[in-house]
């Protein structure tokens, strides 16, 4: 399947279940990292075969939150009366080059000049930088991060849709092969193809589509330095912290009243990170969250329970949208086997860019 | 059990890409390495150090620094071994990046070379110096005795 095609499969069942054509939407943006695979210009390529041509049309690109920032700008036409109805599109082919290519690539995304040229930076190798400290400063252990994988693979082998649908136990993240010390091969995330859509309405359109909307009722974005080197820790990411801090803020929630959430497990300790920047738990006991299962579902917040990047995976562009399709079904009560209960409606995604260069948190309510 | 037949795929015309990164704002520092020296950019208006260097600060937006040699003793932060590497790093062997605190406050991201892997841990003292390669000037740890 090629990137338009891969876009239509996920664009289609938007229309189906908003009960839409292309003739309604106003305006297309597309979040996607691209570079690895044909087409220089996706987002014109995607819009053509959606039937979409003539329509307003933005690409977006925030790393691995490009999704996010896609969501973000369709939002924004419409709340600033550009459009009515927008429809997000996030997508990724990561598997047309060879993988060590692949490696190349988001690697170079560090900061090329400073980190990749003479000392060739991976993405397992950052988060690694992660670990390496949290588990130093709290006594973090290997096991409570392969937990956060055996739980996501759970949730993800109930997800029709999750390219990892294999359960797996504690000792199958411990023997995998190491990847950049202390992460192994199931500490991390695979590589995706992948792809996802919305549709957003404004309110008065959305209330005349339905009668269940669910609604965007915040959005924080952040960022931070290109140089790790330059970040003053590693045992949190500072953009998740001040993005956190500004959608909590706008929605006037905070993270006790999530009843489920997606954060941006892209490796196992990026989960930890999420759970103590977002004020799930305390400073340092992420593991201890993990270890009690606090991040199931019959615990206290549901975390990643479509498989989240780790057992969903990770198509770069795709996911953020991914993100909010999924918590959309949740809050709609039509999670499956994965419904966690709702009993605030109101969810929150968490999408990291990069080693934590963006972060776009989302939160939703019904 | 049928066999599923090969999926057909086109393969792309290939193509690389070189890339030239200009260096003139940046002379004394690539210069200074293969001089043995690790320059850090300091402003001359506003003091404020950066390293990797930068020819206009960030903080006072002037431009035309002085260098400091950062080059000493720090601190390891954290560090990681990079176990499987990327397409343009498969004649290196397994390699370790270290976050270092030097003793004059700079932070420096770098590998860390000649030290035992079980060595290497969270809060050991390591040197700083400029490193020739046949890849081209840099800069790496070394771990102290």
């Amino acid at each position: 399947m090629n990137l338009p095609e891969l876009g239509f499969e996920a664009a289609k069942p938007a229309f189906e279940d908003a009960n839409l054509t292309s003739n309604d939407i106003d305006f297309l943006s597309v979040g996607t990292a691209g570079g690895w695979y044909e087409e220089f210009l996706p987002a014109v390529v995607v819009s053509e075969y959606l039937g979409l041509s003539g329509k307003g049309l933005v690409r977006c690109e925030a790393a691995c939150a490009s999704g996010s920032a896609a969501v973000a700008t369709a939002s924004n036409m419409i709340t600033s009366g550009h459009a009515d109805i927008a429809m997000a599109v996030g997508i990724e082919k990561m598997t047309e080059i060879d993988v060590l290519t692949a490696v190349e690539l988001i690697g170079r995304a560090g900061y090329y000049t400073w980190e990749f040229h003479n000392f060739g930076m991976t993405f397992p190798g950052y988060y690694a930088l992660s670990a390496t400290q949290h588990m130093k400063k709290f006594g973090t252990t290997e096991q409570q991060l392969a937990e956060v994988a055996v739980k996501n693979h759970k949730y993800g082998s109930m997800n029709p849709n999750a390219h990892l649908q294999n359960v797996i136990k504690v000792d199958d993240v411990l023997s995998s092969r190491m990847v950049a010390w202390p992460l192994k091969l199931y500490d991390c995330c695979p590589m995706s193809d992948g792809a996802a859509a919305l549709i957003l309405a404004s309110e008065e359109k959305a209330k005349s589509l339905t009668d269940s909307p669910i609604w965007i009722e915040s959005i924080g974005i952040s960022s931070d330095t290109a140089n790790v080197s330059k970040r003053s820790e590693y045992t949190s990411l500072r953009a998740s912290v001040i993005a956190s801090e500004k959608a909590f803020k706008k929605a006037n929630v905070g993270p006790d009243q999530i009843d489920v959430a997606d954060v941006h497990d892209c490796f196992t300790i990026a989960e930890l990170l999420a759970y103590e920047d977002l004020g799930f738990c305390k400073k340092g006991e992420a593991g201890k969250m993990i270890d009690e299962g606090q991040t199931e579902i019959g615990g206290k917040i549901p975390v990643n329970v479509d498989g989240g990047l780790k057992a969903k995976g990770h198509p770069i562009g795709a996911t953020g949208v991914s993100m909010i399709v999924g918590l959309t079904r949740q809050l709609r009560h039509q999670g499956g086997k994965t419904q966690a209960p709702i009993k605030h409606g109101i969810a929150l995604a968490h999408n990291v860019g990069g080693t934590g260069h963006y972060c776009y948190v989302t939160v939703l309510r019904s | 059990m049928a066999l599923t037949p090969p999926v057909r795929r086109l393969k792309s015309r290939p193509v690389t890409f070189i890339f030239e990164l200009p260096t003139e704002k940046l002379t004394e520092f690539w210069d200074g390495l293969e001089k043995g020296k690790v320059y850090a950019s300091k402003c001359k208006k506003c003091g404020q150090i950066t390293f990797p260097p930068a020819a206009d600060c960030s903080g006072c937006f002037n431009s035309g620094p002085e260098w400091v040699d950062i080059q000493g003793e720090g601190e390891i932060e954290t560090f990681t071994h990079i176990v499987i590497r990327p397409a343009s790093f498969q004649s290196h062997p397994t390699y370790t990046v270290a976050v270092v605190k030097m003793n004059t406050g700079v932070k420096v991201l770098a590998w860390l070379t000649g030290a035992k892997l079980s060595d290497v841990k969270v809060g050991a003292k390591v040197k700083l110096a400029a490193v020739q390669s046949e890849e081209g000037p840099s800069y790496g740890f070394t771990l102290i005795e």
